[in-house]
């Protein structure tokens, strides 16, 4: 009796000390992987939630150019209208200007707020150019579509795409109420006049949008339309009341795309 | 039993070297898609989903439509239906290896179609169609099998078939309901944000898949020696006449409440499907084709002389399909997409390569059809000599 509760003392013995022995190990091993080590860039420009405002009386033919030139052509969006380097990409076939791809764009009054229509609109309206892209919609209808969670929203409200995830089902465009989604219905590549290699190319069968340009704010830069607008174009932290948009909504009337929707856009045009 | 397949006429191995065919030329088409892209086909930004999406709903619908025959038979004793309860099964079976043919052509990125089971997204509806279809594919190839291999031994079918059957009674209400949830949940797009369009799926389903499922029995009456009976083609024409009759009712709800109301968001479609808008009229006179297909096959249906006639019934019947089709594959579809969120206007028609490929995929589907088909009417045939 003795002598079998002896062995059976030495044996827990023994295993507590291996466990012992291997513990710190453990601990280490367990804490490197409930806790990663997060490298953010100290720069780096944050939100609770991101928005962007639109000054239209700022907003000229001239701006609206360099601004879609901006984001195009930084984000590797490729342009049918640019000419194909028959060397490098042989055999291209001719273009379908229906199935372009674009990010941010100008559009007419009516076509930017098709339900605020007004028969008798001020004029200088008529003639203004509104710029429209994503809205990085608080309730985004896309994200709820979207079958493998290609399209998400981070914690700062930024509609985020990993377009090596999305199956290409367009579900996302049916579901977009402002047209804010292009499919690449071809390689976009040979389109792409000068590839910039600080942003990823797309491949065909995939969907993108604008990402308000989060790889720049992750560095503590702005978006290329803001830079590009000369003013016209603010992003700021919509929850904080002293941002610089906050501000702006304050002085300014300001409306958003199909607002009934109860989509939540982010995107405000000052008036 | 699948031996039966490859034991067939001159007439038989003739059809399936043509539907061989056609899948080739399809295959070839559907080769150059995947190198080069959606780039082949006619649709636009604008316009994201085309031909393919259309014709996989209109065929959801034709798989639902055999669950016309089921609860007849196995909620009402229905024994007229005895014979054919087999061939609604395998239509549904033949429909659904047809819907999935089409999301995969439509898929920009095809070889990442197990994202959607690596990522399931429990808030998509995709998700849910994705169940449901399956589902109900797999109920009915079991169901089928089980039934016909019993008939052909002559015992009864195992017991477990039982609530397999009634469980795909749900299944089928269940795969168009939620066909139809894929677009009306969709926020901005007023043609299909109506609570009316999955009950109109559902009737236009009922009223399209019984009457090919009328079409079928006349061909296999014709080219086996298996008969039906005019009887159970008598009550499918009924249940064709109710469903086509609920379906124009519905859409006359539809075009009231939108006209009535007059909300541009909502009337731009219609006037663009029924009367042209802003100049772009492409769909008009395929939605009235669609319209009077559909209005006179149901009179047809209603009048009992019209509908006992012998050798109307199959014609009623195959206006009131292709008038479903058109209705839901070209019109539902476009329809929702034009005029654009934008209200720019974008209009769409399928290209060449586009058109074989959805060809070929008809044809896979008929393959499948024409050989469960064939084994159901042997072992028919068998057990009565």
């Amino acid at each position: 009796m003795m002598k079998k509760s002896r062995r059976s003392f030495l044996k827990v013995a023994g295993i507590a000390a291996v466990g012992l022995g291997a513990s710190p190990a453990m601990n280490f091993a367990s804490s490197d992987i409930s806790h990663p080590v997060k490298s953010k860039n100290e720069k780096a420009l944050t939100a609770h939630r991101w928005g962007m405002v639109i000054d239209t009386n700022k907003i000229t033919d001239e701006v609206v150019e360099s601004i879609v030139e901006a984001c195009h052509k930084n984000h590797n969006v490729p342009d049918f209208n640019h000419e194909v380097d028959e060397k490098k990409y042989p055999k291209t076939r001719p273009v379908n200007h229906k199935q372009e791809v674009k990010w941010i764009w100008e559009e007419e009054f009516h076509n930017a707020f098709p339900d605020k229509e007004d028969e008798f609109l001020a004029e200088k309206f008529h003639d203004l150019p509104f710029l429209v892209t994503c809205n990085h919609c608080k309730n985004a209808p896309c994200i709820q579509a979207c079958p493998t969670q290609a399209t998400f929203k981070r914690e700062d409200g930024i509609v985020l795409m990993d377009f090596h995830r999305c199956i290409g089902c367009r579900f996302c465009m049916a579901a977009c109420p402002f047209g804010a989604r292009s499919f690449n219905f071809r390689d976009p590549r040979p389109f792409i006049e000068e590839t910039i290699p600080a942003f990823p190319t797309r491949s065909k069968g995939v969907v993108e949008k604008c990402n308000l340009c989060a790889e720049r704010l992750a560095k503590g830069e702005q978006p290329h339309c803001v830079e590009a607008s000369e003013g016209a174009i603010v992003v700021g932290d919509l929850e904080d009341p002293k941002s610089e948009v906050r501000a702006l909504l304050n002085e300014h009337y300001t409306i958003r795309r199909k607002q009934s929707l109860g989509t939540e856009p982010s995107v405000y045009y000052v008036m | 039993m699948l031996e039966i397949a490859i034991k067939g006429s001159k007439n038989y191995w003739l059809w399936i070297v043509f539907l061989l065919a056609v899948i080739g030329v399809g295959t070839i088409a559907y080769i150059d898609q995947f190198m080069n892209g959606l780039m082949t086909t006619g649709m636009s930004r604008d316009v994201s989903w085309g031909f393919y999406i259309a014709n996989f709903t209109f065929l959801v619908g034709v798989a639902a439509g055999g669950v016309m025959v089921v609860i007849p038979y196995y909620l009402h004793d229905y024994e007229k239906f005895h014979r054919i309860t087999i061939l609604g099964e395998f239509l549904a079976v033949g429909s659904l290896v047809m819907c999935i043919l089409f999301i995969v052509v439509d898929l920009g990125q095809p070889t990442r179609v197990l994202n959607v089971l690596l990522y399931p997204s429990p808030k998509s509806m995709l998700f849910y169609d994705m169940i449901v279809l399956q589902g109900y594919l797999i109920l009915n190839i079991v169901i089928g099998w089980k039934l016909l291999e019993a008939e052909r031994n002559q015992v009864e079918p195992p017991l477990w078939t039982k609530p397999l059957i009634y469980l795909s009674i749900p299944f089928a209400i269940g795969i168009h309901t939620v066909t139809a949830y894929l677009y009306c949940g969709l926020p901005g797009r007023g043609y299909w944000l109506t609570a009316i369009l999955a009950p109109r799926f559902l009737a236009s389903a009922f009223a399209a898949g019984p009457a090919f499922l009328i079409i079928l029995c006349y061909i296999v009456k014709k080219f086996t020696k298996f008969d039906p009976g005019w009887e159970a083609i008598q009550t499918l024409s009924k249940i064709v006449c109710y469903a086509v009759i609920a379906n124009l009712f519905f859409f006359a709800c539809e075009c009231f409440v939108v006209f009535y109301s007059g909300i541009p968001g909502h009337t731009a479609h219609l006037q663009y499907l029924l009367f042209g808008y802003h100049g772009y009229h492409a769909l008009v006179p395929w939605m009235w084709t669609a319209l009077i297909l559909m209005s006179t096959g149901a009179v047809f249906l209603i009048i009992p002389q019209l509908r006992n006639n012998k050798t109307l019934l199959p014609v009623t019947c195959a206006m009131i399909f292709f008038g479903a089709w058109i209705d839901k594959g070209l019109g539902m579809i476009s329809g929702g997409f034009v005029p654009s969120p934008l209200h720019h206007v974008t209009e769409y028609a399928p290209s060449g390569p586009e058109i074989m490929i959805t060809l070929a995929v008809y044809a896979t589907g008929f393959l499948v059809l024409t050989i469960l088909y064939k084994l159901a009417t042997q072992v028919k045939e068998e057990v009565r000599g």
